[in-house]
């Protein structure tokens, strides 16, 4: 790859240029790069009003505090942790931020196709999440029926659910409206010599995923706006007093929203596909089986929507269709795990931050993995289901797959991204209580799930009381890890020692470019001659 | 541990998958996490300074394909064969109509009897048609790894086969408003003939599982504390325990002075057991039942006597 290095006549993209300064110039710029870090710190703020949610429902399981709150607002408190976690922090997830911030610069490109497009998608982000809030404080109050809406307790439920739905409506369109943008993106902007499988697989994983952004968004978006009609005029769609079918809710709802479980971890995969390469100082093992994988993951992962109804009553030739696709998509995953734990073979590995995150995501997405082959089976589906097991399982999936994976790409690409180097020490320091409290807490989620503990439940039956005081005591530590980690970083924005243009020997186009990077990206469009991953051979010390 | 106990054949077709499954997780778990820790040390800058630029190694990749695509057929064979078992109810099972609605679950027998509770006879198989009155629900008894959902306008099948007398905890698992978490029931096992003698019997038959098996732990009343002996005599050791063990009713052990929260006209109020709680929840128990248990407890008359041999029994406790 070529290397237009160092000294470069164009500023920085932090350095406010256009005619508007400060605030303004973030709220009206197009720029790929400073869209992204709005979507950081909006979903960053979110994340941590959804955790502090969940701490608050992981405390009225302890008998001290079981007053805390009433039913009520327990029911609300999940929902809206569900529909924060869900809609605007895991869904835009890693192509909101690293996905606007880097696809352009990995492809060799000066912006996203549409740029506009681009900045109108954070403000629908925005918009959603405001509505979502009001639906709070407005209306019968915060809505009580779980993030999923089930019909018809969401037809009769007395609670604001028509202005929450609309909210996940508008999000709906910043999703799609990304999707196109990437989609075009990859397509028409490549660098010269840019080929589709000199790609790095970053950018396989972020395609994938759009393609399911504008495929599968829409869908979910026609069902809200029928749960909409069905409360303001009893059309009877879902509901079955009307004429209705509660069964057609779910399936319309989970077309959409268990492609929504692969929108979320694909990228996080990429992410990890760019790491581990970088610190073991080799190509990537099987790149083109990774690649492949993200596609087959996202074609197999829009036909198995109906495991999430096993128990519903659905016929018996669907239960067995949907169980089958279901361990078939689990096969690019395994393929996945498998050249990525190869990739470390015979490298020469650099323990840095990012790669420890990034090996702790493969352990943790290995437990959301299998509990989710469990679950595929419909025997034990059958016990399982709706339990603490599956809480436990999607946590695995998207906190420690994908929320992990965000923070290894975070500490990966953040000298990158502000110029800035953080305190490893204190990064390290951060993971202990990280790691052990989530495992503390959604471990015992799933032995609570084995023995029978359903989800959702404002009070438990004795049984289950230890276990629940174990999970709270790690959702504590888990959060303390959470602040450290955040804390370190926000430091070093501010505070830290500027960083190297390539602080980690990476070989993709992002490391040729200076930290931060120049509001265009590159002096010139740069012409790639080889595969994203080619370490320069070195001769035997 | 009591959590993994199977009361029912369904419970032992899904455990045997769960276990088999479970072992195939645990020996990948390992694997790949020794196989990181390996590399990361063997690795190292430090051991190995110069990388070796492996592209791929197509033999692997179609071994790593097929081997868990065979694997994970394997599971789904397994899992389907075991489950399709608890979707075909045999032809001679007794079938309960199950209603759930918003908060709380009712079963009718063939023959009209409806209870709270769920009686079941050991060794038979029972089918259950769950519906609902109102928005969805989910049937679910954990002791027999079961769990249907109750779809209003629908009706649900499945069936059981208990294996163990007992009593086992019946909860929702469908979020269905403010209460779901104290929509709750219990299934109760009982011998056979017990069952029938209740099922046949006229409207004041003794409910199942109460003095037979009270009579049964029992022989000899008249060795006992007077307290004790009424209390087996009427049947109330079927459900409270005397030594700590959870059954279908809170224990009576230790019960006079614990606090509890207690449901009096639709609101919960903490109370601490004392005589006058004790003589009321023997003589009116609907007026003032525990947290966490379900409303079960017929009215029992005792005379006065009874009464006061009963309270100063429990006291003792």
């Amino acid at each position: 790859m070529s290397s237009t290095h160092a000294s470069t006549a164009q500023p920085s993209y932090l350095v406010d240029t256009g005619a508007r300064q400060g605030l303004m110039a973030w709220l009206t710029s197009t720029d790929h790069k400073r869209v992204g870090l709005l979507y950081l710190y909006s979903m960053v703020s979110f994340f941590f009003v959804g955790a502090i949610i969940g701490l608050v429902m992981r405390l009225v399981q302890l008998t001290t505090f079981e007053k805390l709150i009433t039913a009520q607002t327990y029911n609300a408190l999940f929902t809206l942790h569900g529909v924060i976690m869900i809609f605007l922090f895991v869904i835009p997830g890693l192509p909101a931020v690293f996905g606007n911030f880097f696809l352009p610069i990995l492809i060799g490109a000066k912006d996203v196709a549409f740029p506009r497009l681009n900045l109108a998608s954070w403000y629908f982000y925005m918009a959603g999440a405001i509505l979502a809030v009001l639906a709070l404080f407005t209306g019968g109050g915060a809505p009580d029926t779980g993030w999923t809406f089930y019909a018809p307790f969401s037809l009769k439920t007395g609670t604001n659910v028509s202005l929450a739905v609309f909210a996940a409506f508008i999000l709906g369109f910043s999703s799609m409206l990304t999707g196109i943008n990437f989609i075009t993106t990859i397509h028409r902007m490549r660098a010269p010599g840019m080929s589709w499988f000199r790609m790095p697989l970053m950018v396989w994983a972020i395609y994938s995923t759009a393609w399911i952004q504008l495929l599968a968004t829409p869908i979910v978006a026609i069902t809200l706006v029928l749960v909409i009609l069905e409360r303001f005029f009893g059309i009877g769609i879902f509901d079955p007093a009307k004429g209705g079918d509660p069964l057609l809710y779910q399936h319309l709802f989970w077309i959409y929203s268990h492609p929504a479980v692969y929108i979320m971890i694909l990228p996080a995969m990429g992410a990890i596909s760019e790491i581990i390469p970088t610190f073991a100082k080799r190509t990537i093992f099987g790149y083109k089986a990774i690649a492949f994988s993200s596609m087959s993951i996202a074609g197999v992962g829009s036909l198995v929507w109906a495991h999430h109804m096993f128990t519903s009553g659905m016929s018996n030739l669907a239960q067995l269709v949907f169980s089958l696709l279901t361990m078939i998509v689990a096969v690019p995953s395994a393929i996945k795990v498998f050249n990525w734990v190869s990739t470390l073979y015979k490298g020469s590995i650099d323990f840095q931050p990012p790669l420890f995150f990034a090996l702790s995501f493969i352990f943790l997405f290995c437990i959301g993995g299998l509990t989710g082959v469990m679950q595929g089976a419909l025997a034990i589906n059958v016990h399982i289901h709706d339990t603490y097991f599956i809480v436990g399982h999607f946590h695995y999936v998207m906190f420690g797959g994908t929320g992990f994976a965000f923070f290894a790409a975070l500490l990966y690409w953040f000298p990158k991204m502000f110029g800035k180097m953080y305190s490893k020490k204190a990064i390290y320091a951060s993971w202990y209580p990280m790691f052990i409290g989530f495992n503390m807490l959604y471990f015992g989620m799933l032995i609570l799930g084995m023995m029978g503990m359903p989800r959702r439940y404002y009070v438990h039956l004795p049984q289950y009381h230890t276990l629940h005081v174990v999970a709270t005591v790690g959702s504590w530590l888990l959060v303390l890890g959470l602040l450290m980690f955040f804390g370190a970083l926000l430091y070093a924005i501010f505070k830290g020692e500027k960083a190297e243009d390539n602080p980690w020997g990476g070989v993709t186009l992002e490391w040729t470019i200076p930290s931060p990077p120049p509001l265009e990206n590159f002096e010139e469009i740069p012409i790639v001659t080889r595969g994203p991953y080619h370490f320069e051979p070195q001769a035997k010390s | 541990m009591e959590w993994m106990n199977q009361a029912a054949l369904s419970a032992q077709k899904s455990d045997a998958v769960f276990f088999y499954v479970f072992g195939l997780s645990v020996v990948f778990l390992l694997f790949i996490t020794a196989l990181m820790i390996y590399f990361v040390v063997r690795y190292s800058r430090k051991r190995h300074p110069v990388a070796e630029q492996i592209e791929g190694h197509v033999g692997l990749e179609i071994v790593w394909t097929t081997v868990p695509l065979l694997l994970f057929l394997s599971i789904f064979y397994y899992g389907w064969t075991n489950y399709e078992y608890m979707r075909q109810a045999p032809r001679d099972a007794m079938v309960i109509q199950v209603t759930a609605r918003q908060w709380s679950w009712s079963f009718e027998y063939p023959n009209g009897k409806k209870t709270k509770v769920l009686f079941a006879p050991i060794g038979k198989p029972m089918k259950v048609e769950v519906r609902s009155a109102d928005v969805v629900h989910g049937f679910f008894i954990p002791s027999f790894r079961l769990k249907i959902d109750a779809v209003p306008s629908r009706t649900n099948t499945t069936w059981f086969q208990a294996t163990k007398l007992g009593s086992y905890d019946i909860q929702c698992t469908v979020i269905c408003g403010v209460d779901h978490s104290l929509m709750l029931s219990k299934v109760i096992v009982v011998p056979e003939d017990e069952f029938k003698a209740w099922y046949f019997g006229g409207e004041d038959a003794p409910e199942p599982g109460k003095n037979l098996r009270a009579a049964e732990a029992h022989p000899g009343l008249k060795d006992m504390p007077l307290g004790l002996a009424v209390l087996t005599a009427k049947g109330c050791l079927a459900c409270h325990s005397v030594d700590g063990k959870p059954k279908v009713g809170p224990t009576l052990k230790a019960l006079y002075g614990r606090e509890q929260q207690i449901l009096v006209a639709g609101a919960y109020k903490n109370i601490t057991v004392d005589d006058a709680y004790l003589r009321r929840s023997i003589t009116n128990p609907m007026d003032q039942v525990v947290r966490g248990y379900p409303p079960a407890m017929p009215p029992t008359p005792l005379s006065g006597q009874e009464l006061d041999e009963v309270v100063r029994y429990i006291k003792g406790l």
